[in-house]
């Protein structure tokens, strides 16, 4: 509706009524309640605080982050920075938040892979492989993320030991010490490759938008998946190859009691990425099965009268709109995995919030200590809600 | 030639209609349209096929063929698992459930007592297949949980009517992991009915003080705040007062759920239309008629299914209190593994605790779908 339709006598604000010290003052009652309401729960929180001052005076606990700077002593098994248990806490805590956010990455990764395919087997139209992905779902969604952590890391305990790993494949080793696998030598040119790799994404992406822009001008569309392939994989490989193309690999070996060479996965590491990844896994496959039947039968039927084949069906007409559904869910199962990723201090792996834990046991700073867990969650799901609500945004239905 | 006219009418005297053929009605044909549909579909059913019967053999092998079901006990109440240890993991030693069982349900419950929290348990059960019958749904829920959760709370406690008493260190297993849960539950709810009503108020302080809250909870793991409870609490009462272990992880699990509960009840408040709160202010209802009579009837209808869900996961967090040393179902499963001759057990408790929370999840989840279903009945076509 246009401006000039509207009559301007609606448009006007109503007038400000002076406020009347009544209750029959809808606005007077509104600043009694608050008031109320305010000074209620601010005196909860000054007793609260007092008392709390009180105490710590009285067990003569100094608060302050002073202790960060101090002498962990406590020693990490994993960590992706080098550590020491003569560096300070405030190393031991980063280590710890690293440690939580690779096995947070990694799952987030490998369960959005897993719970899009489990999610798609549930709508197969063979029964088998439909009824098997209900199953599983169901199943693990019926039991505590707890238990099933518990369980997986029973299962890595029992496995046999070094000597007598399973070797599922060449190379591969799997014994209560951990998994072992063959690891690339990483050399130059696998980091020249990286980049070029990268570079040759930035470019398709240039490529495929001035692409679109002449398919606007003249309504020609052309084709970018041959540029597409040059650029993003046959760029590296050429800047593999003319930097020698080095191909090294360090495979596991026993020697001893235990292996070495290679790349190593604790036990608690490999059960806690397991059980996180299956868990959230049967979550997204509901989000992903909800997301495919949300598009209905007509937005194919309507597409393929237009003459669009099979693929760009999918790619222009389904798939934006079921990602519109989808993604909502799948960030708030992101950010639950990201906080379940905090279980891991019942299997012993050391995450931030086992090392804080720790840290509060030893030098008694149990608000700082907490503060701190707190802080790095809040910090971590915010950015991943900032990232999904900008994603968001950016495929949500433009109306008018 | 009378009776067979009369069974199979023809339209024009023709010959009687033919049933349709085998390969597009009845069993075979359904098997050719949703296992061999075609050479793709073909081979995936008889790898799946192949894969299932294996592993069904394995396990029905491992859990009934070669399992153990009871081990002899010695004179000081040590298990002789020598036997169990022999099998190797080919089968399952379920004597460790059967001499471990009343433990694992009832922890450190003196023993001549147990069938006071196996009540306690029923007594749940029993409130919960009352309060999802809708015949139920209206006033007379309030004294049949208040009746039965005192009943609850006596025969737990006793030391009336006869009943010795038994302090709350020594309660233990399944009736912890349900008092958490509903206790949790009866008082997260109207908590969460506020708060969402709080975070829709025109008013500016209450609504930023309950956003702040649900987004303060929800940003953090619930083990965060149960630290939270089983360490800083005691620095938050005056010096003298305190409070026990259990009812602090409780007050956790309410301020949790609270704020979780609380989204789903606003997503209802969102989805009624605009109309019926104008049409409610426009009668001259006052904020809690309209809100009492109007709004949350028609509101929390719409998330039942929702809030089952959210129940259904919160049930299983109470398992969380495992870390902070309560001891609930898991807890008393894992303690029960400590003692040196059940010790690499390990797995087949975890399959009898797994299977207790998946009676009671999977019940849920039924009656939710179900719930869903027939809510929905008006919508569909």
């Amino acid at each position: 509706m246009s401006d000039a339709t509207v009559d301007p006598r609606f448009r006007r604000k109503p007038p400000k009524r002076p406020l009347r010290l009544s209750w029959a003052d809808e606005r007077v009652r509104g600043i009694v309640w608050q008031l109320v309401v305010v000074g209620i729960v601010g005196s909860i929180i000054y007793w609260l605080w007092s008392n709390t001052v009180h105490n710590l005076e009285v067990r003569r606990i100094a608060t302050g982050f002073g202790f960060l700077g101090r002498e962990a002593g406590l020693p990490i098994a994993e960590h992706l920075i080098p550590y020491d248990p003569t560096d300070t806490y405030l190393r031991a805590l980063t280590v710890g938040v690293l440690n939580t956010l690779k096995v947070a990455v990694v799952g987030i990764v490998l369960a959005t892979i897993l719970g899009t395919a489990i999610g798609i087997a549930r709508l197969s139209k063979n029964f088998l492989v439909a009824k098997i992905a209900a199953f599983y779902v169901e199943v693990i969604r019926d039991l505590p993320l707890l238990l099933q952590l518990l369980f997986w890391y029973t299962i890595m305990q029992g496995l046999p030991g070094p000597r007598q790993a399973l070797k599922p494949l060449d190379g591969v080793f799997l014994s209560n010490r951990g998994f072992r696998l063959p690891a690339l030598v990483w050399e130059g040119a696998h980091t020249a490759a990286v980049l070029a790799c990268l570079a040759g994404i930035v470019a398709t992406w240039l490529y495929a938008r001035s692409a679109r822009a002449k398919q606007m001008a003249d309504g020609q569309p052309r084709r970018v998946w041959p540029a597409a392939i040059a650029l993003i994989i046959g760029l590296p490989l050429l800047v593999w190859q003319a930097m020698g193309a080095p191909w090294a690999i360090d495979w596991p070996a026993l020697r001893g009691f235990n292996f070495q060479g290679g790349m190593s996965m604790s036990p608690e590491y490999a059960a806690l990425l397991i059980g996180l990844v299956t868990y959230t896994a049967g979550f997204i496959a509901e989000v992903v099965r909800a997301g495919i039947l949300s598009v209905s039968q007509g937005q194919w039927e309507a597409a393929q009268a237009l003459g669009l084949r099979h693929g760009p069906v999918l790619r222009l007409i389904v798939l934006p709109q079921a990602l519109r559904v989808i993604i909502p869910p799948m960030t708030s199962n992101y950010l639950n995995l990201t906080k379940n990723s905090s279980l891991a201090v019942a299997i012993g792996y050391q995450d931030i919030v086992s090392i804080a834990n720790t840290t509060l046991n030893q030098t008694g700073q149990a608000i700082e200590g907490i503060a701190i867990i707190m802080l790095v969650y809040l910090t971590i799901s915010l950015s991943i809600s900032l990232f999904m609500n900008w994603y968001n945004a950016k495929i949500a239905l433009v109306e008018r | 030639m009378s009776d067979i006219t009369a069974s199979t009418p023809t339209l024009h005297g023709g010959s009687p209609a033919r049933s349709a053929p085998i390969t597009a009605v009845g069993p075979i044909a359904w098997v050719r349209a949703n296992l061999f549909s075609g050479w793709l579909s073909t081979a995936v059913t008889l790898v799946l096929g192949y894969l299932i019967v294996r592993a069904v053999m394995g396990f029905v092998d491992w859990a009934f063929v070669n399992a153990i079901w009871s081990v002899p006990v010695n004179g000081n109440g040590v298990a002789q698992t020598q036997a169990c240890r022999e099998l190797h993991g080919t089968g399952a030693c379920w004597a460790v459930v059967t001499e471990k069982h009343r433990f694992m349900l009832f922890g450190t419950y003196p023993f001549e007592q147990h069938w006071r929290p196996a009540l306690v348990c029923l007594l749940f059960v029993a409130l919960y297949i009352v309060s999802s019958m809708r015949s139920f749904w209206n006033w007379r829920l309030i004294p049949i949980w208040a009746g039965t959760l005192t009943a609850i709370g006596i025969l737990m406690w006793g030391g009336v009517l006869g009943l010795p008493y038994v302090p709350q260190e020594r309660w233990g297993g399944l009736p912890i992991t349900l008092i958490l849960a509903t206790f949790g539950l009866a008082f997260a709810f109207p908590l969460s009915i506020l708060v969402a009503l709080g975070r829709r108020s025109n008013l500016p302080a209450i609504k930023a003080l309950c956003v702040l809250y649900v987004e303060l909870i929800r940003g953090v793991p619930l083990i965060s705040l149960l630290f939270m409870a089983s360490v800083m609490f005691p620095l938050f009462l005056p010096e003298g007062m305190n409070i026990d272990k259990l009812l602090r992880a409780q007050i956790a699990i309410i301020l949790f759920a609270g704020a979780y509960l609380a989204e789903v009840v606003r997503a209802g408040l969102q989805s009624l239309p605009k109309g019926q709160y104008e049409a409610a202010d426009a009668m001259g209802l006052s904020y809690w008629q309209k809100t009492g009579l109007i709004i949350l009837p028609q509101a929390l209808r719409t998330v039942i299914p929702p809030l089952v869900n959210t129940f259904i996961g919160f049930f299983k967090d109470t398992s969380l209190v495992l870390i902070i040393g309560i001891f609930d179902l898991l807890t008393a499963g894992k303690t029960a593994i400590v003692e040196p001759s059940w010790q690499g057990f390990g797995v087949e408790v975890y399959v009898f605790v797994g299977l207790i929370y998946l009676v009671f999840c999977f019940a849920m989840s039924k009656y939710s779908q179900g719930l869903e279903a027939e809510l929905n009945r008006h919508r569909r076509r």
